[in-house]
């Protein structure tokens, strides 16, 4: 037998529980997992690893789209696999319905991932070209929930 | 009949001009579909599926 020095895998998976607080933690009401809203920005716009909470500040905006963009809906359970932690929402992002089509006049490349539970702060940006909708519906697919590919991956 | 919403309404496939087109690369694979009436874009819709993300990397320093 031998030691290894390791970050415990259950560690990285109660990361994304909010299990460890390891500074002054917000209080929580309830146990249940907080709610994430997905909301999409400008070409423009200067969205990064900086950005801390969300902003209406070029965000986009148009028929159809509400200041602060959507829900994301459940997350799958974070888990792990080897020594990898990791969750994503449990299915697609779709601003616009058929009945209720968006349009975005001005390009737009982001999406911010952000907690509306806990005071609107930001969790992840995530790039792709750049788009514009016309009486139409914006769906932003996710990879496959697993250790290699996840949105979010504590490996 | 195919119908298409449009800025116009809902319109009658036939009517229009589609336009697709794609792009894959290692952050994305994206699709988007465009409705043309009469030289005007009248629909735009996009799907874009996103690829693998950069992980977080959590490491135990030596004392």
């Amino acid at each position: 037998m031998a030691n290894t020095q390791a970050m415990c895998t259950s560690f990285k998976v109660e990361l994304l529980t909010g299990t460890h607080a390891f500074g002054t933690a917000p209080t929580r009401a309830t146990t249940a997992a907080d709610t994430f809203k997905a909301a999409l920005y400008l070409a423009t716009a200067t969205m990064n690893a900086s950005t801390t909470a969300y902003t209406a500040t070029n965000e986009v905006s148009g028929t159809n789209y509400t200041a602060g963009g959507v829900s994301v809906g459940a997350f799958n359970a974070p888990t792990s696999t080897s020594t990898t932690a990791f969750t994503q929402p449990t299915s697609s992002i779709t601003f616009g319905t058929s009945g209720s089509p968006v349009t975005l006049g001005t390009a737009f490349d982001a999406v911010l991932i952000y907690n509306s539970t806990q005071s609107n702060k930001a969790v992840s940006v995530h790039t792709f070209s750049s788009q514009t909708i016309t009486a139409g519906i914006f769906t932003l697919t996710l990879p496959t929930n697993d250790s290699t590919n996840a949105l979010l991956r504590i490996a | 009949m195919a119908l298409v919403t449009t800025t116009k309404g809902q319109m009658d496939e036939s009517l229009l001009e589609k336009r697709e087109g794609g792009i894959d690369d290692e952050n994305e694979l994206t699709t988007w579909v465009e409705y043309w009436h009469e030289g005007e874009l009248v629909h735009r819709s996009a799907h874009v599926i996103l690829k693998k993300f950069p992980s977080l990397s959590g490491e135990a320093a030596s004392f």
